[in-house]
């Protein structure tokens, strides 16, 4: 915000939505990746900043030192709505080992490749009718006006939710991912408009049950008995959430790289089998999700001297640009054909959504491709970038004929 | 030649049966599975070493 003090030292002083970082984070990375290689933060009541690709791995699988407890850094460490371990506010993304895999695989089986891939005609037909929509059109805004609507159109559908509601999803993300830096009191209101939706729609769902994962989670029982409604309600959020702008960004990333790059844009046009490698390499590049932990009690890690309730803000974006783990790490290769990117998150939280994400992500290129062999970005407008833990561009203005 | 995943270490990033369908699948929660006995032939070495160098967990191992 405004009032808020730029940033001189990121590796002392980071601030993930300083707008130098927001701007153009690799630079910064790199630098604190060469001199720290772990950055420190006294912003957002302490936090840490790991850059290379092995501390980072290394926190992604140490359960024992760190929690889950609250995945989003904010000024508001331990809020009411979120309850402690191993549970947390919104299961299994917040929770710890051992509940973790009990939340975690009541949701797999809905996101597993069998069920996601029978999604890829609607997936197809909603971006074929985003497109007509902009037909005859010389100028577009592939962010607005395309990428950020595949992601709600398809999560809806499996929530059982109103597809005309996807304005109010994306307000509902903008406040639990963008409005970060908000004090607490002035934050807290702003997710009761959430909070009545998700009342509304389980009450709906209770009345007349229906074949989506709403009523999934109303009725599932573990042991025999159903899950306890806050978890039901975390679980639906965390789905909604975690499935809106990590995927648009990943698909307005994609869209603004090939905006930018027209040597990438004709091979992908050419080669329509690159799309595979391609789309790896775009997670790599431009992987949108940054996730947090916290750290458990006082101890000295990788040599930073860490306190109980310390943040970690767990940059794998960051650790898809280190040099230790990719050859040419800052270089975008289509075809890179060794690419163990970790965009979706190592270790037991990997994104439980990874096979959805990367079904919209491929099918919108293919189709937006398909649409429009040649686009150029429009440089009489600006491209700007979402802040905080998901990275991607919301305004993509293009040339597309 | 033989291919096995550790299933302690797989999370269902699911790039070795994108990579290599003929080698692996899934099972209901995603997670990968070496189909068959995981004998590899000299056709089906190299995708497998392929499947292998892109699993972000280090779940895929092949032994002699």
């Amino acid at each position: 915000m405004a009032d808020k003090e730029s940033v001189l030292d990121f590796a002392t002083d980071w601030d993930h939505t300083d707008p130098q970082w927001v701007d153009n984070p690799y630079p910064i990375w790199e630098d604190l990746r060469e001199r720290c290689p772990v950055a420190h933060t006294e912003r957002y009541g302490g936090g840490w900043f790991p850059t290379t690709h092995e501390v980072v791995s290394a926190i992604a699988n140490d359960t024992e030192h760190f929690t889950s407890r609250q995945v989003v850094v904010s000024k508001n460490k331990y809020p009411e709505f979120a309850p402690p371990a191993p549970i947390g506010g919104a299961p299994p993304i917040t929770s710890d080992p051992p509940f973790h895999q009990i939340a975690r695989r009541l949701l797999l089986p809905a996101f597993a490749p069998g069920p996601i891939n029978a999604l890829e005609p609607q997936i197809r037909a909603l971006c074929r009718q985003h497109l007509d929509g902009l037909k005859g059109r010389e100028f577009i805004d592939a962010g607005l006006e395309y990428a950020q609507f595949i992601p709600p159109g398809v999560i809806s559908h499996m929530l059982g939710f109103p597809p005309e509601d996807g304005d109010q999803f994306r307000e509902f993300v903008h406040v639990v991912l963008d409005l970060i830096d908000l004090e607490p009191e002035v934050r807290a209101p702003l997710f009761e408009p959430m909070a009545e939706y998700f009342t509304v729609q389980i009450e709906d769902h209770i009345q007349n049950p229906r074949d989506d994962l709403t009523s999934y989670l109303l009725n599932v029982e573990v042991n025999g008995q159903r899950l306890a409604p806050e978890h039901v309600r975390g679980s639906m959020v965390l789905i909604l959430v975690a499935g809106i702008d990590t995927t648009w960004s990943a698909i307005g990333s994609s869209l603004w790289h090939l905006a930018t790059h027209p040597g990438d844009l004709a091979r992908l046009v050419n080669e329509p089998d690159l799309m595979a490698l391609a789309v790896e390499e775009f997670l790599r590049f431009y992987a949108p999700v940054t996730m947090a932990r916290m750290v458990k009690e006082d101890m000295e890690y990788a040599g930073c001297p860490m306190k109980k309730d310390d943040w970690i803000l767990l940059g794998f974006p960051a650790a898809n640009r280190d040099p230790a783990a990719f050859e040419d790490a800052d270089e975008f290769i289509i075809d890179r054909a060794v690419n163990r990117h970790a965009a979706f998150g190592l270790g037991i939280h990997r994104c439980a959504g990874s096979n959805l994400a990367r079904l919209e992500l491929r099918v919108a290129l293919e189709e937006f491709i398909k649409r429009y062999p040649k686009f150029q970005i429009d440089d009489s407008s600006d491209v700007t970038w979402a802040q905080g833990q998901v990275r991607g561009p919301r305004h993509i203005p293009m040339k597309v004929a | 030649m033989k291919v096995r995943i550790d299933a302690d270490l797989c999370q269902g990033q699911g790039r070795c049966f994108s990579i290599a369908p003929n080698i692996f699948g899934f099972d209901d929660l995603g997670n990968g599975v070496v189909l068959g006995d995981g004998e590899l032939t000299d056709e089906t070495i190299e995708s497998a070493r392929l499947a292998q160098s892109n699993c972000p967990e280090h779940a895929i191992f092949i032994e002699e």
